[in-house]
């Protein structure tokens, strides 16, 4: 475990991305093997569920420090993590003991059907013999909130370097329904056989924002534009008979959506298709708001009213394999031909469509159409060069985003709050309000997009212009107005203004405007109205 | 009888001596316990501190009289009897003994508990009451000894010699720099110094303070002048076209913030060494119980969290209000 530590001290704490790999394939080269493989399983997101609630850990741990609770409850928001709280609040090991990674999941997989009576013994009994900075990660992957930030790139460039084998061949072999408990290094990781695993997705080839004008691009005909889509962006398999639909997350959510099964019949054996899950508003033929497909992420199971007021629907960009053979060295335009044909057989109830290809001469006339796209609840548009491969992963050059650009409104600073964690000193969590005739309504909540020196600015005169306070929440006088971008707007009966903004942050302190000069609820409905 | 010290709007105030002690707005007559920017401020009519601090509060403020008082030596001062008292926060600083009629007040200015080799240790002083600091009062606060932070930052900057980097240690300029010059295996390597830290060493060492040498970065440094090198640089140096001379380099920083991993990442250093003038939760309680007091009044710091505490261990506790309300950032302390 203090092996495993460290490697996350290091990954947690470097910001340089050849020194995460660097440590990375340091630890896959040396640790035991069931412990390189469950450090992929917990860097990949393969956690096990919690066994213990943090709120329970917090207690054993408030005891035994021989501290309040009150008081670790107030030390929680300077750190902003509990994990690490009660790891830095617990008294020094008594004994120094070192069991592997393995040994510990073995451990927690023991101790999950347990009583709980049992678990508090346990947990403090592994405290006491578990050196300060193992106890982190150790709280972590009891309560199932081991997270680390490390893409899935930067794992198999490290298990490439450490093993000898080609990054996306490895990227393939890791994707999948597995756990150390179902497999073992040699058979996951080192052996050639891609057929071991029928629901294995293919690494989802991503696509990087556009900055400069689209006519640098070239030639408007080597390119096919169809919308951005705001929605779940998935692959749908269907192969040994059963359909797997997974999320772009490496999330196998098959159950969540009832209502794409049927594709299991639809689609012949041996057939990937990439595209968008998204809960579709039959009366006008064209996507409900993301919100509405938000509502059925969060359940298990989803209830037959939901099934029929926001039925999902796939809307496929792209062919990725057919009767079996691997198609993503093809260029697009043939996969897109393929994928077209395949459709078109299709009866008209299926849950599957083609995403439509957007016409254009020109990028003027591109950039029109792109202009719309707010009205048809996508995000903006997808250029992709007929010519492209299927890569794995995101590549320069030959696929790109153009969203549109953001809503902006300006509003009035309301109330202030500090930050968690690394912005716990800082006034960073801020509320903002337009003008309803001579009152100021809140709208919406904003964290991000000032500089450090803003926030250390505005934070100064927080600590000033303080009006009221409200426990943590203070209310400042109304005088600094700040440019509201956001992405998305949308009715709320549960907000005061009767308005939510989907990605709220800050893009500018304009210091030039006076508070009356903010923008008003007035202005905030006729951005509804127009793309609501 | 009035309380033997007061808050005013100025700051402590002790009505018996007419005088104030780090008060934040000019004043007549000051105790400063420490040459700090928070705590030694220009524009007082005179200065009281140690002898060993008055150097450098000479070279921050310029020309302000000041006067010096050796520390455990007394000094009436109207009705009252003032003292200083090492706080082994920083070479020369002090706790403010006041005595009036019998009753002792003492102001810990910033303390530190563990002895670093530069420092005067810190003393406890028995007291009636006790004004702490409490900068890092919450137990989530707690330092390893200094002995180990010191062979962790030797080994990280032999990594980086053998790697062919720089190793850029952020620190405080007064303070925290000269406390790790001392602790490190400094003869390791080339030692370089920003100026505004070289600035403090000079003075140091002329009142006979024991540092190992250093070399000062000017314009004309260039990178590979001083392979391997350890260059100590106030914290705002980093990241700066200042720090970029030195080609490639790693970056630390030294401070009790580094304790926690959202500070270390928000800092974006490639290390974050847990080393703080400044006492810990532990370091705190003891101090607080080592000198007897009843009442504790608490600043810098936790102050609403650290009085709750205190008072659940039957003290009875208040709160000095300072003019920024005791929200220092980490920015601000060491
Ligand atoms: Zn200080
Ligand atoms: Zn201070």
């Amino acid at each position: 475990m203090r092996r495993f530590a460290r490697l996350f001290d290091t990954l947690d704490r470097t910001t340089r991305t050849n020194a995460k790999v660097a440590a990375l394939a340091e630890y896959l080269t040396g640790a035991p093997e069931e412990d390189r493989l469950w450090a992929i399983a917990l860097l990949s997101g393969r956690r096990p569920r919690r066994v213990v609630a943090s709120a329970r850990l917090r207690d054993w741990a408030a005891e035994r420090a021989g501290l309040p609770l009150w008081l670790v409850e107030e030390s929680y928001p300077v750190v902003g993590d509990l994990a690490e709280t009660i790891a830095l609040i617990l008294p020094p090991p008594l004994r120094g003991e070192d069991r592997s990674l393995a040994e510990w999941m073995d451990w927690l997989a023991a101790l999950r059907p347990q009583p709980e009576a049992a678990h508090k013994a346990a947990v403090l009994e592994a405290w006491d013999g578990m050196a300060a900075q193992d106890r982190l990660v150790f709280n972590k992957l009891l309560t199932g909130g081991f997270r680390v930030g490390v893409s899935a790139g930067l794992v198999t460039r490290a298990l490439s370097q450490a093993t000898g084998i080609e990054a996306p061949k490895l990227a393939h072999r890791l994707m999948g329904d597995w756990t150390p408990a179902t497999t073992s290094w040699d058979r996951l990781i080192l052996s050639e056989d891609p057929a071991d695993d029928l629901s294995r997705p293919y690494p989802f080839c991503l696509a990087h924002p556009l900055e400069d004008p689209a006519a640098d691009l070239g030639a408007p005909g080597d390119w096919l534009a169809e919308w951005k889509w705001d929605g779940i962006r998935g692959q749908a398999i269907r192969r040994g008979g059963e359909l797997y639909l997974w999320s772009r997350g490496e999330d196998l959510i098959t159950p969540r959506f009832p209502d794409l099964a049927p594709l299991a019949d639809f689609l012949p054996d041996g057939t990937v298709i990439d595209g968008e899950i998204l809960a579709w508003d039959r009366a006008a033929d064209r996507p409900l708001a993301f919100a509405r497909l938000q509502t059925r992420l969060g359940r298990k199971t989803v209830p037959k009213k939901l099934l029929a007021e926001a039925p999902a629907r796939l809307l496929a960009y792209d062919l990725l394999e057919q009767e079996g053979t691997d198609l993503r060295p093809l260029p697009l335009e043939e996969r897109r031909l393929r994928l077209d044909r395949l459709l078109q057989q299709l009866p008209a109830e299926a849950p599957l469509a083609a995403s439509p290809l957007m016409e254009f001469g020109t990028w003027d006339e591109l950039g029109a159409q792109r202009a719309a796209a707010r009205s048809h609840h996508a995000e903006g548009l997808m250029l992709k060069h007929r010519a492209s491969p299927y890569h794995a992963g995101r590549r320069r050059g030959d696929w790109w985003k153009w969203k549109l650009e953001p809503l902006r409104i300006d509003a009035v600073l309301l109330y202030a709050q500090a930050g968690h964690g690394r912005r716990a000193t800082l006034f960073t969590d801020f509320t903002f309000a337009v003008w309803d005739g001579p009152e100021l309504v809140p709208f919406a909540k904003a964290y991000s997009g000032l500089t450090d020196a803003e926030f250390a600015e505005i934070t100064a005169w927080v600590r000033r212009n303080t009006r009221d306070r409200f426990g943590p929440v203070r209310q400042v006088a109304p005088q600094h107005v700040f440019e509201i971008a956001f992405e998305g707007i949308r009715e709320s009966p549960r907000h005061k203004s009767g308005i939510a903004l989907r990605f709220p942050r800050m893009a500018r302190w304009r210091r030039d405007k006076a508070a009356a000069e903010a923008s008003t609820l007035t202005e905030l409905r006729a951005l509804l109205d127009l793309y609501g | 009888m009035a309380p033997v010290l007061s808050f005013t709007p100025e700051g402590i105030y002790c009505p018996a001596g007419d005088f104030h002690i780090d008060p934040w707005r000019p004043v007549a007559r000051a105790v400063i316990t420490h040459g700090h920017a928070d705590h030694a401020r220009p524009g007082h009519g005179s200065y009281l501190a140690t002898p060993q601090a008055a150097p450098v509060m000479r070279h921050r403020l310029g020309d302000i009289r000041i006067d010096t008082l050796a520390y455990g030596a007394t000094r009436r001062i109207g009705a009252a009897t003032l003292s200083l008292h090492p706080a082994g926060h920083l070479p020369g600083s002090a706790q403010v003994r006041v005595e009036v009629a019998g009753e002792v007040w003492v102001v810990s200015g910033d303390y530190k508990i563990e002895p670093d080799g530069l420092a005067e240790p810190f003393e406890p002083v028995p007291c009636h009451a006790f004004i702490s600091e409490c900068t890092f009062g919450l137990p989530v606060f707690r330092w390893r000894p200094q002995a180990e932070v010191m062979a962790a930052i030797d080994a990280w900057w032999a990594e980086n010699r053998a790697a062919g980097r720089v190793s850029i240690l952020g620190a405080y300029s007064l303070g925290k720099a000269q406390r790790l010059l001392a602790g490190i295996d400094a003869g390791a390597g080339p030692v370089l110094t920003h100026g505004a830290v070289e600035a403090t060493n000079e003075v140091l060492r002329a009142q006979g303070y024991a540092l190992p040498g250093t070399i000062r970065v000017t314009p004309e440094t260039k990178p590979g002048d001083h392979p391997g090198a350890l260059v100590l640089a106030p914290p705002a140096a980093l990241g700066t076209p200042w720090a970029r001379r030195f080609g490639p380099a790693s970056a630390g920083f030294a401070s009790g913030w580094m304790q926690l991993r959202g500070v270390r990442r928000r800092r974006g250093m490639d290390r974050g060494f847990v080393l703080s003038d400044h006492a810990d939760w532990d370091g705190l309680n003891t101090a607080i119980r080592a000198t007897g007091a009843e009442r504790v009044f608490v600043t810098h710091g936790y102050t609403a969290v650290f009085r709750r505490w205190l008072e659940s261990q039957g003290l009875d506790a208040g709160i000095v209000a300072t003019e920024f309300g005791g929200e220092e950032t980490e920015g601000e302390v060491a």
